[in-house]
C-alpha cells in the first residue's frame, strides 16, 4: 500500500504562489471577495505562508506553502463527533461533506490551520465574457460545497481515482511516482514540489524526505505530517 | 381566607400562592422575556440559518466563540442544583429542605438552554442528528452527548420524584387542573409509597453526584483533548467542576434572593440559608483562585513560545481586561464574603468621615475601572497619561486594592444585610465565570501553533441575541415553572419537621427514663 507524501524544497520555492491557484482551480475553490479576506474567511488549502524570522535590523521573510499535512497521527479525525473526516489506508486524510455537522472541532484541533469551513453558500460570479456563471467553469470530479461544512486539501484524491483507473486500462501496476500528482506539485514553476510514495524505494520523495535538509512542521507534536520541506542553504 | 379553611398552614399558604395568583408583573415579565427570545429566534433562523454563520464574528482561526462560552457558562449553572442537593441530602443537611427545589429547577432549565448554543455553532445544524446515525465515540464531543443527555434525564428524574407529593397536593387543592392529576402517578402518601419514593430519592442522590462531576469534566475534555496552547491541560477536568460549581451556587443565590423578596418567602430562606451558602460560594472561589493560580503559574514556568502568547494575550495583550476583569470580579466576591465578618471596626473619631468618604470612594472605584475601560490602556499607559508615574508595587497591586476599596466602601451596609452580600457577590461570580469561560475559549483560537496573519474575534449582534435568548429563555422557564408548581418543597419541609419533632420526643424519652433510674 503506497504512503503517498510531498516534499517542498524552500530553496527553490519563490512564492509565487502558482500552487495556490492551481488548487483553486483544481478543486473548485469559492472565489473569496475583499470582504471575506477582510475578515479572515479566505479559503486555500495551500496558501502561502509568510514565515517572519529574525528581530530588526536582521530581519528575513520566508515563503512557505502549507496545504494539509496528511498527518499519519493526525489530531483532527480523532475529535470528529460524525466520523466525517478520517484517514484512508494510503495516508490521505480525506472529508465527507455530505456527513460534516460543521461543529468546527476537527478545525480548532488541526496544529498547522489547514482544515477551512464554509461560512457563507459559495458565490459563483458571472463571467465577463460569455456570460455563463463562473460555476460552469468547475472541474466536474471535485464536489462543490455547500454552506456550513468543513473542507480541506485531499491531496487531489479524484487525480488518484483517476491514475489508478488509467493504469488499470493500460493493464500495469500504478506507478509511485508520476502517476498520481495533484494539481499544485503539477503547476510549481519553479519545480519545488514533488509528490509520490514515501515508502517505495528510489522516488525522489523518499529519498528527499530523508535528506539530512529535510524538516516537518512542528514535529514536536507528534503528528507525522507527511509534508516534507527541504530547508533553506 | 386561612379562616374559611382552617386546615391550609402558614407554609402551604406561602408556597401555593404564587400558583394561585398571577400579578400584573408577572405577564410584564413573561411578555418581557418571550420578547426576547423571540428577538433571538429572528437572528438564528432569519438571519443565521439563511446566510450560515458569517453573520457571526467568527472566522479563521477563531472557530469558536461566544456560542461555545455560552454552552460551558449554562452547563456550568446547571452544576447548582442537582450536585448541591444531592450532596446536601446524602450529608443530611436539614437546613437544606426549602432550597433543594429552586436548585434542582435550574440545574434542568440551564440544561435546556446550555446544548441548545452547540446548534447554533453547528455549521448543519440539519445534519444533527448523525451523532447518532455516525458516532465517534474518540471524540470528546460525543462524550458530551452522552453524559449531558444522561445528566439530563437523570436533573429531571431528580426534580420530579420529590415533587411528586406537592403534586398530589395541588391535586387536591385545584382539582380542575388535570394535568397535576396525571403528574401525581397517584399519590395517595401511603406508607408503601413513601417508602418507594425516599428509596428512590436516596438512589438518586447518589447517581446524580458522579453523572455531575462528569458532565462538566467532558466539558472541559472537549478542550483539553485538543493540543492547543493552554488547552491541552490535565487540571482542566477539575478547574472545570469547580467553575461549574462555584457559578451554580451563585445562580442558586440569585434565584433565592428574588424569589424570597417577590414570593415573600422570608420565613423560610433565613439569612442562615444565605450564610451557609454563602460559605460554600466562599470555598468555592478559594478553590477557583487555586486553580487559576496552578494554571498559569505552570503555563509561566513552562515558557513554552505558544502558550506563552496566549498567556500574554491573557495578562497583557488584547484580552487583558476581560482577564482582569474577572479576577476583579472574584476578587470582590472574595472579599464580600468575608469582609463583613471580620471584627473591623471603624475607631470612634473617624467614624463620622468615613460616613462621608465611602459613598465617594464607592463611586471613585467604579469610575476608576470605567476609566480604565474606556481607555483600553493598560495601567502604565493609564498612569502616563496623567503624567503621574505610579510606584510598580501600587500600580501591580491596584487590581487588588480596588476591590477591597469597593467592599470596604459597602461594608456597613453588607455587613447588616448578608442576603444583600451573597447578592452582590453572586451576581460578580456570575458576570466573572461568563468571562472566564470567554478568556479560555477565544484567546487561545486567537494565537493558534501556526499563524498565517493577525486574528480577532469581535461577536456580532447575531450572537449578542442569542446570548440574550439563552438568558430569557432560562429564566423565563424558571419563572414559568414558578406559576406552576411550589418552589418551596412542602412535603420534604413538613418531613424535616416531623422528624425534627421525633428526635426532639425521643430524646425526651431517653431523659426521662434516664431521670427514673435508680440513683
Amino acid at each position: 500500500m503506497p504512503r503517498w507524501g510531498m516534499v517542498i524544497d524552500l530553496d527553490k520555492c519563490t512564492g509565487c504562489q502558482a500552487c495556490t491557484v492551481a488548487c483553486q482551480t483544481e478543486n473548485n475553490l469559492r472565489p473569496g471577495s475583499v470582504e471575506e479576506s477582510q475578515r479572515g474567511r479566505i479559503i486555500e488549502w495551500i496558501h502561502v505562508l509568510p514565515v517572519v524570522e529574525g528581530e530588526y535590523p536582521h530581519v528575513k521573510t520566508r515563503y512557505m506553502p502549507v496545504p494539509c499535512q496528511h498527518c499519519d497521527n493526525p489530531p483532527c479525525t480523532r475529535v470528529c463527533p460524525v466520523r466525517a473526516t478520517y484517514k484512508n489506508d494510503e495516508g490521505i486524510v480525506a472529508q465527507i461533506y455530505p456527513r460534516c455537522i460543521g461543529c468546527r472541532y476537527c478545525v480548532n484541533a488541526c496544529p498547522y490551520t489547514c482544515k477551512f469551513f464554509n461560512w457563507s453558500q459559495p458565490d459563483w460570479p458571472e463571467s465577463t465574457h460569455g456570460g455563463k456563471s463562473l460555476s460552469a467553469a468547475h472541474n466536474p470530479d471535485v464536489s462543490v460545497r455547500p454552506v456550513g461544512v468543513t473542507e480541506k486539501c485531499s491531496f487531489c484524491s479524484h487525480r488518484l481515482i483517476k491514475a489508478r483507473e488509467q493504469a488499470k486500462s493500460e493493464e500495469r501496476p500504478l506507478r509511485s511516482e508520476g502517476d498520481f500528482v495533484p494539481a499544485c506539485v503539477e503547476a510549481c514553476p519553479a519545480e519545488a514540489m514533488c509528490f509520490g510514495d514515501l515508502d517505495s524505494p528510489g522516488t525522489a520523495v523518499s529519498e528527499l524526505s530523508r535528506s539530512h535538509r529535510a524538516f516537518r512542521l512542528q514535529e514536536e507534536l507528534g503528528a507525522e505530517p507527511k509534508v516534507y520541506y527541504l530547508t533553506e542553504g | 381566607m386561612r379562616s374559611s379553611t382552617p386546615s391550609i398552614d402558614p407554609l402551604e399558604a406561602t408556597a401555593l400562592r404564587p400558583i394561585q395568583q398571577r400579578s400584573s408583573g408577572f405577564y410584564l415579565l413573561a411578555f418581557a422575556l418571550v420578547a426576547t427570545a423571540l428577538w433571538g429566534v429572528n437572528a438564528l433562523v432569519f438571519h443565521q440559518w439563511r446566510n450560515g454563520l458569517q453573520v457571526t464574528g467568527l472566522n479563521c482561526p477563531v472557530f469558536w466563540g461566544v456560542y461555545i462560552t455560552n454552552f460551558v457558562f449554562f452547563v456550568g449553572i446547571s452544576h447548582a442544583g442537582t450536585l448541591i442537593s444531592a450532596i446536601l441530602r446524602v450529608t443530611g443537611q436539614e437546613w437544606r429542605r426549602p432550597i433543594t427545589r429552586m436548585a434542582e429547577a435550574i440545574t434542568v432549565f440551564a440544561l435546556m438552554v446550555g446544548p441548545i448554543n452547540v446548534i447554533f455553532d453547528m455549521g448543519r445544524p440539519d445534519r444533527m442528528l448523525n451523532i447518532f446515525k455516525h458516532p465517534n465515540f474518540n471524540s470528546p464531543l460525543l462524550w458530551d452527548v452522552c453524559c449531558i443527555s444522561v445528566y439530563f434525564v437523570g436533573s429531571i428524574t431528580f426534580l420530579y420524584l420529590p415533587m411528586i407529593p406537592d403534586i398530589a397536593l395541588l391535586r387536591d387543592r385545584m382539582p380542575h387542573r388535570r394535568f397535576y392529576r396525571i403528574l401525581a402517578l397517584g399519590w395517595k402518601a401511603t406508607d408503601r409509597q413513601k417508602h418507594r419514593l425516599e428509596k428512590a430519592i436516596v438512589v438518586m442522590s447518589i447517581a446524580i453526584i458522579p453523572i455531575a462531576v462528569s458532565v462538566h469534566t467532558v466539558v472541559s475534555y472537549v478542550f483539553a483533548m485538543t493540543i492547543k496552547p493552554m488547552w491541552h491541560s490535565t487540571i482542566f477536568g477539575p478547574y472545570f467542576v469547580v467553575g461549574a460549581i462555584y457559578s451554580g451556587i451563585a445562580a442558586l443565590l440569585i434565584a433565592m434572593v428574588i424569589l424570597r423578596k417577590v414570593y415573600h418567602f422570608e420565613e423560610y430562606l433565613k439569612p442562615e440559608h444565605f450564610r451557609r451558602l454563602g460559605f460554600l460560594l466562599l470555598t468555592m472561589c478559594c478553590l477557583w483562585f487555586y486553580f487559576t493560580f496552578s494554571e498559569f503559574l505552570t503555563t509561566f514556568y513552562g515558557q513554552s513560545p505558544e502558550e506563552m502568547k496566549v498567556f500574554y494575550g491573557k495578562m497583557s495583550g488584547d484580552y487583558r481586561l476581560l482577564f482582569w476583569g474577572m479576577v476583579f470580579c472574584m476578587w470582590t466576591t472574595f472579599f464580600t464574603l468575608t469582609l463583613p465578618w471580620l471584627p473591623l471596626r471603624t475607631p470612634a473619631p473617624l467614624r463620622a468621615p468615613a460616613r462621608v468618604l465611602r459613598p465617594i470612594l464607592a463611586i471613585a472605584v467604579v469610575a476608576a475601572f470605567v476609566a480604565i475601560s474606556q481607555r483600553a490602556g493598560t495601567m502604565t499607559t493609564l498612569a502616563m497619561d496623567l503624567r503621574m508615574p505610579l510606584p510598580p508595587f501600587l500600580e501591580r497591586s491596584m487590581m487588588a486594592i480596588m476591590p477591597i476599596a469597593f467592599v470596604w466602601s459597602l461594608l456597613p451596609y453588607l455587613r447588616n444585610n448578608p442576603i444583600v452580600s451573597s447578592f452582590v457577590a453572586s451576581i460578580f461570580v456570575v458576570i466573572g465565570m461568563w468571562l472566564e469561560r470567554f478568556v479560555i475559549v477565544v484567546p487561545t483560537l486567537v494565537n493558534p501553533r501556526l499563524s498565517w496573519g493577525v486574528a480577532a474575534y469581535h461577536p456580532s449582534w447575531v450572537e449578542w441575541s442569542l446570548t440574550a435568548f439563552d438568558f430569557a429563555g432560562m429564566v423565563l422557564l424558571f419563572v414559568l415553572f414558578s406559576k406552576v408548581f411550589p418552589m418551596l418543597p412542602i412535603w420534604e419541609m413538613r418531613e424535616g419537621e416531623l422528624a425534627e419533632r421525633s428526635r426532639f420526643e425521643t430524646q425526651r424519652v431517653i431523659m426521662d427514663r434516664a431521670s427514673e433510674v435508680p440513683a
